[in-house]
């Protein structure tokens, strides 16, 4: 039975994870022009109070206060309901994430299955917009959406349940604090990430996942549904003032999503380095806790610094590339994970020689990628040539000496 | 262009959809408007219109006297002003065949070159960013503005400068015009340095323009093409060095010629191009020797009743100007051959068939102003 002071509770918690992602994504928004603006040599913002910290807010009173402006051939409800299509299962998603051992809305024991189901949701409402807005790059961007996400969602899922196979559990919880079962009278108990981080177990999940969700958010190199020199804003284009606001805030909130999935699954959550153990096992259970928390967020703000460092860094990949790389690449390297994975377990080798496998793959992947495109015998295409006297006295170019 | 009919062979049911990609689109770099017709990301169909920003430069010619018409060639290929002065002057010169002296000369080269740089440095940011990437662009943003400190310390303007007469320059340069320009070409070679080593070999750039609107050496003649984009199609043409004018067979310099003539070899024949026009600098800066500035003219120039063709190596190619002069202080016909437009030309054969990712990158490499199409 529900009882009224179980609704009240998980209300209040819905408030608060409410408020605290607001305030994330203010936080986010601010962190990624100041990187930006350092890798480009700028200041940022500096002008709405200290460092400019005040300018999220700004922004958001700007945004939030501006006309919204429907195309005239725009159907009115999937234009208007296309951004909480896209906002809700960002938010819904927040519900089953742990901050801490027991500091979360809602424990669930199929929490990863949860977060699967929902996080393809989105891409529902990325269609509505592109097919809502009655235009025609929205419509190319949205159908671009469709394509990326849905494509980029397999490896995602795969590494989740190559994690899910190695801890035999599909709570986020056990993931990050260790737990023991018995399946078909043998008992399998894992650690947790308190000692050794799954990063270091299991390095190329966490590449897949890094990269698919890197994908997954649109971010660059993968920023082909709303970029802006071709398809100019994409699903985004012509909605402006709060509507475009959620899909911003939405946008912020997947970003800090994937960034806190990488750090849940890989990098040990608030239990790596394990907090109990940096303050002493007399510590009271408060402080452990909110210690956890903090390595969470730090390490979840590192993994986001990280995300916005590559969009200072690469150009965009074309949709055919980006299309061929998923599907040719990672939902490969993803299967072999799982498959790795599983053999491990099924053995029982010790668990060493999973990196000791799959870090070799995943070093002649990247070179044959890499080779691919940026190999140096394919790069030099361009020789340089110099005047010089032709027999009947004409100064024409001819190749350098040394250049063949 | 022919939109397919639907059912046809090797077609579903399905139509092709006409996209307008300009004229303010943020990859036409300009006014440039592209009608595109797309089967889901391909391009099957494009019509290039032209003409946003006509205003009528070559009839307004016929209205100004020489000193005049030098202030609307600023205006042509906008990020390239000294270049287009130096056209005309050119031409003038060589209809009334004026000896310009040799300061004035080297002071020409040093300021076009320096232009050439700043327009290439410009040309890198904007490929930068039609390829998606954003950072580059602000650090060349950043080396330009140093260019153009300069030339505003030289001319009094940043863009419109008005400084090549017939016969010679405005003024003489400043004092510390030598120090200053070899800082900044020490400067520059770090920026051009800094620009290159993010951006050319990176994995993504190579995948976006490697074998992307690809245009061999014969057809890139045929089409009228030249400068980087014809010498990235293994043409080795230069008119630097085919044939020279002001004092360019005194000094050494490379050119870079490309063999794949794709996207990628137009992006780096510019990046070799900077480094070199940095070398010519050097060069000039070290024969620059004091001396008058200005041929012994009339006040206002009178050209000889006559034709006359003249041109020269801009940054966007073969700046050609064909003047008729009916003997009077204005021309009764004046004609500009510009690169942007010429180089244009091909665009419908390089962008059919791929995606519409990649006919930003294209028409980014061809690098067109649209000052100098629309004239």
């Amino acid at each position: 039975m529900v009882t009224w002071s179980e609704v009240v509770l998980t209300a209040l918690g819905l408030g608060a994870l409410f408020a605290a992602l607001m305030t994330v994504v203010l936080s986010l928004t601010w962190l990624e022009r100041k990187l930006l603006a350092r890798i480009q040599r700028r200041a940022g913002p500096s002008v709405v109070g200290p460092h400019g910290l005040l300018q999220p807010v700004a922004d958001a009173i700007k945004l939030l206060t501006k006309e919204d402006v429907r195309p005239a051939d725009a159907p009115r409800f999937l234009f208007w309901f296309a951004p909480v299509m896209v906002v809700l299962p960002s938010y819904m998603l927040w519900v089953i994430i742990p901050f801490g051992d027991g500091l979360l809305v809602r424990a669930m024991e199929l929490g990863l299955i949860y977060l699967i189901a929902l996080s393809v949701l989105e891409v529902v409402g990325l269609l509505l917009a592109g097919w809502g807005s009655a235009s025609k790059y929205s419509l190319l961007g949205g159908f671009r959406a469709a394509a990326q996400l849905v494509s980029y969602e397999i490896p995602i899922i795969i590494v989740i349940i190559a994690v899910a196979v190695f801890v035999q559990s599909l709570d986020l919880r056990d993931v990050v604090g260790g737990h023991a079962t018995t399946i078909a009278g043998r008992t399998m108990s894992y650690a947790g990430q308190g000692g050794v981080p799954l990063a270091l177990v299991m390095p190329l999940g966490l590449v897949v996942l890094f990269i698919a969700g890197l994908a997954e958010l649109g971010r660059t190199p993968f920023d082909i549904h709303h970029a802006e020199s071709e398809v100019v804003g994409g699903p985004f284009v012509e909605y402006s003032g709060a509507h475009w606001a959620v899909f911003y805030l939405a946008e912020y909130m997947n970003t800090f999503f994937i960034a806190t999935l990488t750090v849940l699954l890989f990098f040990g959550g608030w239990s790596w380095p394990s907090p109990a153990s940096v303050l002493g096992d007399s510590a009271p259970p408060l402080a452990v806790n909110a210690l956890g928390a903090a390595w969470l967020m730090a390490k979840v703000y590192a993994v986001a610094g990280v995300i916005f460092w590559f969009r200072g860094t690469y150009p965009r990949l074309r949709i055919d590339q980006l299309m061929a790389f998923g599907w040719q690449v990672l939902i490969p390297l993803s299967f072999a994970n799982l498959i790795l994975v599983a053999t491990v377990l099924y053995y029982g080798w010790p668990t060493w020689t999973l990196p000791l496998i799959s870090v070799p793959l995943l070093a002649v992947v990247a070179r044959v990628a890499f080779r691919r495109y940026a190999d140096p015998r394919k790069m030099k295409t361009v020789r340089m040539f110099t005047r010089s006297t032709r027999a009947d006295g004409e100064t024409v170019l001819a190749p350098q000496a040394g250049e063949s | 262009m022919t939109a397919r009919v639907p059912g046809a062979a090797g077609s579903p049911q399905t139509l092709d959809m006409m996209v307008n990609m300009g004229p303010q689109h943020p990859a036409t770099h300009g006014v440039f408007r592209m009608e595109l017709a797309i089967d889901g990301e391909r391009v099957v169909g494009l019509i290039p219109h032209i003409g946003y920003l006509h205003r009528g430069s070559e009839k307004l010619c016929e209205h100004e006297i020489y000193s005049q018409i030098i202030t609307l060639f600023d205006r042509l290929d906008y990020v390239s002003n000294f270049n287009n002065e130096l056209g005309l002057v050119l031409a003038v010169e060589k209809l009334m065949e004026i000896q310009v002296p040799e300061r004035a000369s080297y002071v020409r080269m040093i300021l076009c070159e320096l232009n050439r740089i700043a327009s290439h440095l410009l040309f890198v940011g904007t490929f930068a960013l039609d390829a998606g990437a954003m950072t580059p662009s602000l650090y060349t943003f950043r080396d330009r503005e140093m260019i153009q400190a300069l030339f505003e310390a030289t001319s009094g303007a940043r863009m419109m400068h008005n400084f090549f007469r017939v016969g010679g320059i405005k003024e003489d340069v400043a004092d510390d015009f030598v120090v200053r320009v070899d800082r900044l070409l020490g400067e520059l070679e770090r920026g051009i340095d800094e620009v290159d080593g993010m951006l050319s070999f990176g994995e993504v750039l190579l995948a976006r323009t490697k074998g992307v609107g690809v245009i061999s050496g014969p057809d890139a003649i045929d089409w009228g093409m030249s400068g980087p984009c014809l010498r990235a199609s293994n043409v080795p043409y230069d008119v630097r060095v085919d044939e020279p004018y002001c004092l360019y067979d005194r000094v050494e310099f490379g050119v870079p010629v490309g063999t794949q003539g794709d996207s990628w070899d137009r992006y780096y024949t510019r990046v070799v191009e900077m480094r070199e026009s940095v070398k010519i600098v050097r060069q000039c800066l070290a024969q620059l020797q004091p001396g008058p500035i200005m041929a012994q003219l009339r006040r206002i120039a009178r050209p000889p009743k006559g034709e006359v063709y003249a041109h020269a190596e801009n940054p966007r190619g073969d700046f050609g100007v064909y003047i008729v002069s009916d003997g009077g202080e204005r021309p009764y016909r004046l004609k500009v051959r510009p690169p942007s437009y010429c180089n244009l030309m091909p665009l419908r054969d390089l962008v059919v068939g791929s995606y519409i990712a990649d006919a930003v990158v294209i028409l980014g490499s061809l690098d067109i102003v649209l000052g100098e199409v629309d004239r």
